[in-house]
């Protein structure tokens, strides 16, 4: 199979995102997926996140937080389901669907942020 | 000397070599800890995938007007989300630990021939991770 991108690359894509995932994700996820879900603070408000949104810079941030960190997933995914479940017969399929998400939400992200309201 | 080499009549055995090949459970990695805490930093990428899914139904949401996000923080308040959100986060930071802890592994620095201790590697990720994450929560909760 002709692969688009050889083992290297993807492997920086991964570490890269792995770095970002590391750094960024914790807190956010804090706040947004525990915090505010559970009232112990007080969340932003529509206003206040949309501002935000509206500046280049925030949709930059939040591009890279989506789509640096799928790479991340899709290449340990991919090495999960081959060691951890013993898959490599299933290799090419397994390859197409972790990189193939991680390209689609990259697209996703890319449509919703880069013409913002 | 190649030459006769190259002449020289290939030896047939008479059975095929066998490959010594010991059979692996699929459940290899639930005997010792090591092989537990590994699998365990490889599956919190799911959890990673899950985060950004999060967050792209949250700019999905956004976009659509205010309704709309309110319903989206109608549904995080769910009781299954919120568990699935504490598990995901127990994962992250799991990630984040593991990850800044390698620093050190894949780096060994040197000063004057003496390598320096993990510890002086590995801290100013955490100082990183520290300034990165106030600044988070200050931009969000002003």
């Amino acid at each position: 199979m002709a692969k688009p991108f050889n083992e290297a690359s993807l492997w920086t894509l991964f570490s890269a995102g792995g770095v970002v995932a590391a750094l960024l994700i914790p807190m956010q996820l804090f706040l947004f997926g525990v915090a505010f879900a559970l009232g112990w603070l007080h969340a932003p408000s529509y206003e206040h996140l949309t501002a935000l949104v509206r500046l280049p810079l925030v949709r930059l941030y939040l591009f890279v937080l989506c789509s640096l960190p799928l790479f991340h997933w899709a290449h340990r995914f991919r090495y999960t389901l081959y060691d951890g479940l013993r898959v490599k017969h299933l290799n090419e399929v397994i390859f197409t669907l972790c990189y193939g998400g991680a390209v689609a939400g990259t697209v996703l992200a890319g449509y919703l942020l880069w013409n913002w309201g | 000397m190649k030459q006769a080499t190259i002449n020289e009549a290939p030896v047939y055995t008479e059975f095929h070599p066998r490959w010594y090949r010991p059979h692996v459970s699929v459940y290899w990695w639930l005997g010792e800890w090591h092989y537990l805490k590994f699998i365990l930093r490889e599956i919190s990428s799911v959890f990673v995938a899950w985060f950004v899914i999060l967050t792209l139904a949250q700019l999905w949401t956004l976009r659509s007007g205010p309704e709309s996000y309110a319903r989206f923080q109608h549904w995080l308040q769910n009781p299954v989300v919120i568990a699935v959100n504490v598990i995901s986060l127990f994962f992250v930071v799991f990630h984040s630990i593991t990850w800044f802890n390698l620093a050190p592994k894949a780096m060994a620095v040197r000063v004057r021939g003496k390598r320096l201790p993990d510890i002086l590697l590995s801290a100013p990720n955490y100082a990183m991770w520290a300034v990165l994450s106030v600044a988070i929560a200050w931009i969000l909760l002003r």
